[in-house]
């Protein structure tokens, strides 16, 4: 997730330009065609195919919604499905203005063509960042109440009466005096022709009655049955499969291919050189990928061949002694914690991490005839499009991209990196059928753009009752807008400093000193879910802990001294009432808290842990509360929360990439360890919302993908430290010495 | 020719001995639902069941495959009605991205067939990966479907 350049243009879309009309957009296009009497069970769902055809339907409202004679409904969604549950969100705002039955809903990916010839009728499509509700709620509320007030008007017009005096319900509209009544199956052609004098207001969250309520994810079913199709299973007649090997060493070049091994084998169509990696193209992805491996590749790494983890982990320790950008400096904490004599400190440090989404990175392309059709799950479809047709030297109006479900995303599928590898070697090889090009587990893992590493010195001043007088924070970390080519020259990365400069959950600390060195290596670093969040928050509410205990203060209660943030406090409250906070643990078990704020949303975790005499740690139970204001399905964000959970504590205890020889050196799962079901804790979820609205009066929406990533590694940590008196102050967890682990 | 009997249907495959199960099943008979994540039998993504047992096909050449009952997910429902552990799956709204539940409810069927009613320990035992976490509700999901108290 996390966000990229163009996060501030999903917010722009001007009011005009998402109430396009089918018929406005009819005269461009081929009609597209809609299977005459589909069957469709009685339950909103997701298509097992994602994405809309790209052509207009006859049957649209307007460019979001397309209602059937039969009375099926068609919502279209701006953003990916990875997971997250936006594809069953989004349409419930949508749905909600519209006043359709919502058993009788079906969802699909909005046509990523069409929004490029269009004006971007959909937005940027940019599926990162908790964004999903967040910076799309508005306008598409707003094409459903556009479209609802054509509905209405086109009955009105058809029965000559004022449309103030007809309402609109459950996918009727009705004519309140006579009590005549149309479905919106009769309207919708009619609908689609209505010119609007002024758009319809849009609901506040207290008028919903679907959004906010807890309703079933539209994609259980096809993502239990087989049918959901990931980019992956794509399936074209007469497509071929490629393997691909980028260099190890990141910026590496190829030397050379010797192919006489797999001279002759089965299937084999070609071996496609590019500059710094090399493909294997044929018929079926398992003798592509074992004729990969059985190429002998000579690579040239450069002068980054010779670097390793352990001495970067000596720089970016040595690095906080080097000079720092200023990030954030309320009041003057810098010569109060000179002045102090009652100063915490402390180092901590975090490792490279891999995405590892579940589905390998691939694409699968069909180049010809200046034509290029896509198939894949991206996070940025819109910007990887565009990016395709520039690498495929076409025009963007020619580029055919088919949004698949993505199989995880966690910020990997935003960049096109398998794409551009996809179309380079559909070119280079000169592959005329449909190409698929899958990233190996291992190459997935080898050439993944990782979360940055970092190291961070933090101090404390406490006055002599306790209180928290300034806080000093320098962190040396590895900028993603450095690596992804978007900061020349050198300025303080946002990604880096979220979670200990801006993005903190307190608001009483007058005086605080960030710092921040972009301390980038060869390695490129990208968006990891929570971003800097991800490690910014395990230094910060550890060492938060730290300084709780150094001023004998209960940690809960220390943390409410630093906040009168009201979304703060709910977090807090709420896990002071469930958790049992002040019911004491026996010997061999610890609690720990943290509290976040993350990707707009406040997320608070205490976990209980078990700690043996040889540290091994078992995390029983953890309760997370969050305030994200206003949630458009309870049950979606639920499981976020919970998931999080997992992915942070797959993190905390075994996550990290390695650098040797200046390559990585986990490329698997047996290296690459995650959380299992023997890992994984209890976890109850507390909605701790508070509603509200922000400075333009709009109402307050929290994004809620990355807000229980960001705290769970804290709240172990601190859990540990109460269980054991042993302060773990790197990750993972699994390097740590227990023996050697100072008792504090 | 290899005979290989997927979902009650028999395929006669002109295949290496040695292609690996699940890419006879996803490249060749076209059963997608069954996912690579790892080629080395460390996720279970690839998860079907072979003779009622679950077992990770990327580690499965052809050669052991032939003349067992291998059933993927697409085989899974009877009669056109959700197996009692996909329905679980639905009720509890297990999945998020997706990509690993075919493997994860195989995994589940075949501990539910040896443990009609399974121990928290017992469902410890199923080692698939999630990358999205949805362990808590995985486990509700199985007791669920063993009719067992949450």
């Amino acid at each position: 997730m996390g966000e990229l350049r163009s996060v501030q243009d999903s917010g722009g879309i001007s009011r005009r330009s998402f109430v396009i009309t089918g018929s406005t957009l009819a005269g461009a296009m081929a009609l597209g065609v809609m299977a005459p009497g589909a069957a469709r069970a009685d339950a909103p769902k997701l298509a097992s195919r994602y994405w809309a055809d790209d052509g207009v339907n006859p049957n649209e409202v307007n460019a979001w919604v397309v209602i059937g004679p039969d009375e099926t409904v068609t919502l279209r969604c701006p953003m990916a499905e990875m997971g997250q549950g936006t594809g069953s969100g989004l349409p419930m705002l949508l749905a909600e203005e519209l006043e359709c039955d919502w058993s009788k809903v079906t969802v699909e990916f909005a046509s990523v063509n069409r929004n490029l010839q269009a004006g971007t009728p959909y937005g940027n499509m940019l599926t990162v960042g908790s964004m999903g509700i967040r910076m799309n709620w508005e306008h598409v509320q707003q094409a459903g109440a556009s479209a609802r007030a054509r509905l209405i008007q086109a009955a009105a017009n058809r029965w000559n009466v004022p449309a103030a005096d007809c309402k609109a319900h459950q996918g009727r509209v009705t004519h309140t005096p006579t009590s005549r009544s149309l479905t919106y199956g009769a309207l919708a052609r009619d609908a689609a022709q209505v010119t609007l004098a002024a758009e319809p207001q849009i609901k506040r969250p207290e008028q919903f009655t679907l959004a906010g309520t807890r309703q079933p994810r539209l994609d259980s079913a096809i993502k239990s049955n087989g049918a959901a199709k990931f980019g992956i299973d794509t399936r074209q007649p007469g497509q071929l499969y490629a393997s691909i090997q980028s260099c190890p060493v990141f910026g590496g070049k190829l030397v050379s291919v010797d192919d006489a091994a797999i001279q002759g084998r089965r299937g084999i169509v070609k071996v496609v050189k590019l500059d710094d990696a090399v493909a294997v193209v044929a018929d079926n992805y398992w003798r592509a990928n074992q004729a990969l491996k059985a190429l002998k590749i000579v690579w040239d790494g450069g002068a980054s061949a010779n670097t390793d983890s352990t001495q970067f982990r000596a720089d970016y320790r040595k690095a906080l002694d080097g000079p720092m950008l200023t990030a954030r400096n309320d009041g003057d904490a810098k010569s109060i914690i000179a002045g102090s004599k009652n100063v915490v400190e402390a180092v901590y440090e975090t490792p490279l991490l891999a995405h590892a989404t579940m589905e390998p990175c691939n694409a699968t392309v069909h180049l010809r005839d200046g034509k290029l059709d896509v198939w894949m799950g991206s996070q940025s479809a819109l910007a990887n499009a565009r990016m395709a047709a520039e690498v495929a030297g076409i025009d963007p109006s020619n580029v055919f991209f088919h949004q698949t479900y993505l199989g995880g995303g966690f910020g990997r599928r935003s960049f096109g990196d398998e794409l551009r590898h996809a179309i380079l070697v559909a070119k280079a090889g000169d592959i005329k059928a449909p190409l698929q090009l899958v990233w190996s587990r291992e190459q997935d893992m080898h050439a993944d753009r990782y979360r940055p590493q970092s190291a961070i010195r933090l101090k404390g001043a406490l006055t002599p009752d306790g209180s928290l007088a300034a806080l000093h924070i320098e962190s040396a970390c590895g900028s993603i807008q450095k690596s992804t080519g978007q900061m020349h020259g050198d300025s303080v990365d946002n990604t880096s400093v979220e979670g200990i400069g801006p993005s903190v959950p307190y608001n009483k600390v007058s005086n605080w000193y960030t710092g921040i060195q972009n301390k980038n290596t060869h390695v490129p670093v990208a968006y990891w879910r929570s971003v800097g969040g991800s490690q910014n928050c395990f230094y910060l509410e550890s060492f938060i802990d730290e300084l709780a205990h150094a001023a004998g203060k209960d940690p809960l209660a220390f943390r409410r001294s630093l906040t009168d943030r009201p979304d703060s406090l709910s977090v807090l409250n709420k896990l002071e009432e469930v958790s049992g906070w002040h019911t004491p643990l026996p010997p061999g078990r610890g609690r720990g808290i943290s509290l976040v704020d993350n990707h707009g949303a406040i997320g608070g975790h205490v976990a209980e842990v078990s700690v043996d005499a040889k540290g091994a740690v078992k995390v029983d139970r953890v309760f997370a509360a969050t305030d994200a204001y206003h949630v458009v399905n309870p049950n979606l964000v639920e499981a976020q929360i919970e998931g999080g959970v997992m992915f942070g504590m797959s993190a905390m205890l075994f996550g990290e990439i390695t650098i040797r020889n200046g390559a990585a050196v986990e490329s698997n799962f047996n290296q690459y360890r995650m959380v299992t079901l023997a890992d994984a804790p209890e976890v109850q979820t507390y909605l701790a919302n508070t509603g509200g609205v922000d400075q333009r009066g709009k109402p307050k929406w929290g994004g809620v993908g990355e807000c229980s990533v960001a705290p769970i590694a804290a709240a172990i940590a601190n859990a540990i430290f109460a269980a054991s008196g042993k302060r773990v102050r790197t990750l993972p967890f699994k390097n740590v010495k227990w023996t050697e682990l100072s008792q504090l | 020719m290899l005979a290989l009997k997927v979902n009650g249907t028999v395929h006669n495959l002109d295949l290496e001995p040695d292609m690996p199960l699940l890419w006879a099943l996803r490249n060749e008979v076209g059963l997608s639902g069954t996912k690579y994540g790892c080629g080395i039998g460390a996720c279970g993504a690839c998860t079907v069941l072979m003779d009622g047992a679950a077992v990770r096909s990327c580690q499965i050449p052809l050669s052991s495959a032939q003349g067992k009952e291998i059933v993927t997910i697409e085989g899974l429902p009877a009669d056109g009605q959700s197996h009692p552990v996909q329905a679980a799956w639905i009720a509890e709204d297990v999945p998020q991205c997706g990509y690993c539940q075919s493997g994860q409810i195989l995994a589940a069927v075949s501990l539910l067939k040896r443990k009609p009613k399974p121990s928290d320990e017992d469902i410890n035992t199923i080692s698939n990966i999630c990358r999205c976490g949805t362990y808590v509700r995985i486990r509700r999901a199985i007791k669920r479907a063993a009719g067992i108290g949450i």
